[in-house]
């Protein structure tokens, strides 16, 4: 017995090299992916949440607001429900990405001879994802409360497409507030701020609603150009699509290194 | 017997100077030590000792201060990558996956360790052979018992084939039965010639499993060698009293140092005092007797092995604190 150990534990040599950043991120996508998969809880809530404020805002409170003259509420509110729902559903990520730094699982990740940068990929390509999916299912609510595509399909796609994207740039937001909060109940709490800037948008009312002292933040905010684009592109309105790729440039360019140098340490 | 292919002369760790602060916290000063490869050395000390942080440094996970740490002759600081390479980190908390089955979790880390598929999957079978996880093997990690858990994040950080395992605290919070089942794992491990460094706040875990003992305190080496030696140095046994009324204590204290020849340690305002006995049972004989002849009620007395704050305190040679009460005979004592 003591033989065949001794002979069978050289059988792990290590490995001639340290692993790409491709198969690297790959598998800690994977194992983020599994995590979502095989927790029905977390698909389960996310699904239920995004019917529930949908059915809220479509039939309590939608009839009381006016979205303006010729549109429907329903028209006005589903496009930008759909660009914005992963500000509702990505707590979630903060949340996992804290309590995988809690449970000493980052620590492991960074103890090994892996690129540095391919934990933040790996991240946000399983996290950007289950946000499509959530994008996706909403979309799906949106057409069974009564949304329909006013143009083209094509136009409905490229107003798709728009909101994967976001769902991809609110990905990198929430992994950097799950690295910095000091712990998964802190992560849950923080990713409420963004709440802020979803209702403070011109997404569930029209901003020229709001009292003057806050129309200036509700314009300048990223949330508003962004589904003010998503709008435009479906009902033909003018909007500047540019504006909200600009914005979606700017979050990346500046939350994804804030993520990679926040892993080294985290 | 695999690791006797080491370049001898290489130490294992080699530390020199090491400090390590987080903001005000100096976690580790000055840290000094060399520890060779191919052996179990176990670093000891109470909470709040360093013992975390020295294998989270030694793991890349922090960034020395000031100082060198070398690992296999690779400096943490200049060569990380590479250090990476030499080790496996099982951390304080089981860091497996647990809706993932124990083996995905071994071929996930062995693929992140740069194992190709077909590697990635031998190495896990070996680990679960090695560890004994057959059982269990393709079972969620969810459903594993506190002892399977920790022998798969043990598995974990042995699927890169590491030089080095490092082990922070691994039985902390397991029950006995899964404690066992954990040392197991480790003796056999260092049997095939692993070097291994595991931090621990148990002397009976130390003397299970090292090799060599280091102790720390307040960030820097206080004690090191085999661990016989410095049980001979610290293993005295403990006289401890608890009088009737408090106000005997001082006179207590008086009997106790004059048959021992040591100072006794008060509990301040309480009723309890205790003090190292080298004799053992004669001293203990001689102190009932000295307290009989004048007339001292006490509620208990008794020897006992020194707990490991009375081992700290001789190694860092502190002043008097109160004697731990937990874990010695309280009978009586209920007022």
């Amino acid at each position: 017995m003591t033989v065949t150990q001794a002979v069978a534990s050289p059988a792990i040599g290590r490995p001639a090299r340290t692993p790409g950043v491709a198969s690297a991120a790959l598998q800690v996508a994977l194992r983020a992916l599994r995590k979502y998969v095989r927790t029905p809880g977390l698909i389960v809530m996310g699904v239920v949440q995004s019917a529930l404020f949908l059915f809220s805002f479509r039939y309590v409170f939608g009839g009381a607001i006016h979205a303006g003259a010729g549109i429907s509420y329903v028209e006005f509110l589903v496009p930008a429900y759909v660009a914005s729902i992963v500000l509702f559903t990505g707590g979630g990520i903060a949340v996992a990405v804290a309590e995988d730094r809690a449970e000493g699982f980052t620590d492991r990740l960074l103890s090994l001879p892996v690129p540095r940068y391919s934990l933040v990929l790996g991240r946000t390509l399983a996290d950007s994802i289950t946000n499509v999916w959530s994008v996706l299912t909403t979309a799906a609510f949106g057409f069974l409360f009564g949304f329909r595509l006013p143009g083209s399909w094509l136009d409905g796609l490229a107003a798709l497409g728009l909101c994967v994207l976001y769902a991809v740039v609110f990905t990198s937001v929430f992994i950097v507030m799950g690295l910095f909060a000091p712990s998964p109940q802190a992560a849950q709490g923080m990713s409420l701020i963004v709440f802020v800037f979803a209702f403070l948008s011109s997404g569930y009312v029209p901003a020229t609603s709001m009292p003057g002292w806050l129309q200036p933040f509700s314009k300048y905010q990223p949330v508003t150009p962004m589904v003010d684009a998503v709008r435009s592109l479906l009902t033909g309105s003018a909007s500047d699509v540019g504006l909200a790729l600009a914005w979606s440039a700017l979050l990346i360019v500046v939350f994804t290194p804030v993520a990679v140098l926040r892993y080294r340490r985290a | 017997m695999s690791m006797a292919t080491e370049p001898s002369g290489v130490p294992l760790l080699e530390a020199r100077g090491l400090t390590v602060r987080f903001g005000k916290v100096t976690a580790l000063k000055g840290l000094d030590l060399t520890a060779p490869p191919g052996q179990v050395l176990a670093i000891l000390g109470p909470n709040g000792a360093g013992k975390t942080t020295f294998v989270r440094t030694v793991a890349t996970l922090v960034r020395p201060t000031s100082g060198s740490l070398l690992v296999y002759g690779r400096d943490v600081v200049r060569d990380p990558a590479g250090v990476r390479r030499d080790i496996g980190l099982a951390g304080q908390f089981a860091a497996v996956e647990p809706t993932m089955t124990g083996r995905e979790n071994l071929e996930m880390t062995a693929r992140l360790f740069g194992h190709g598929r077909t590697a990635a999957k031998r190495a896990a079978a070996v680990v679960i052979e090695q560890l004994s996880l057959g059982e269990v093997a393709d079972r969620r990690a969810s459903s594993y018992s506190g002892g399977q858990r920790r022998r798969l994040d043990l598995g974990a950080s042995l699927v890169g084939g590491p030089r080095l395992l490092l082990l922070d605290e691994p039985t902390t919070g397991l029950d006995p039965v899964s404690r066992c089942e954990v040392w197991d794992a480790v003796r056999g491990l260092a049997a095939d010639g692993t070097s291994i460094l595991l931090t621990t706040h148990y002397l009976d875990e130390a003397d299970e499993l090292a090799d060599r003992v280091v102790v720390i305190d307040h960030g820097a080496v206080v004690a090191s060698g085999t661990l016989s030696r410095l049980k001979a140095s610290i293993g005295q046994d403990v006289i401890e009293v608890a009088v009737t009324e408090p106000g005997k204590l001082s006179a207590v204290a008086q009997i106790l140092e004059r048959v021992t020849s040591n100072s006794a340690r008060l509990e301040p305002g309480g009723r309890h005092a205790s003090v190292p006995a080298p004799g053992g049972p004669a001293e203990l004989a001689s102190v009932i007797a000295c307290l009989a002849e004048a007339a001292i009620a006490v509620d208990e007395i008794g020897l006992r092995r020194p707990t490991l704050d009375e081992v700290f305190l001789t190694l860092t040679d502190e002043a008097k604190i109160s004697p731990a009460p937990a874990g010695a005979s309280m009978n009586g004592s209920a007022r």
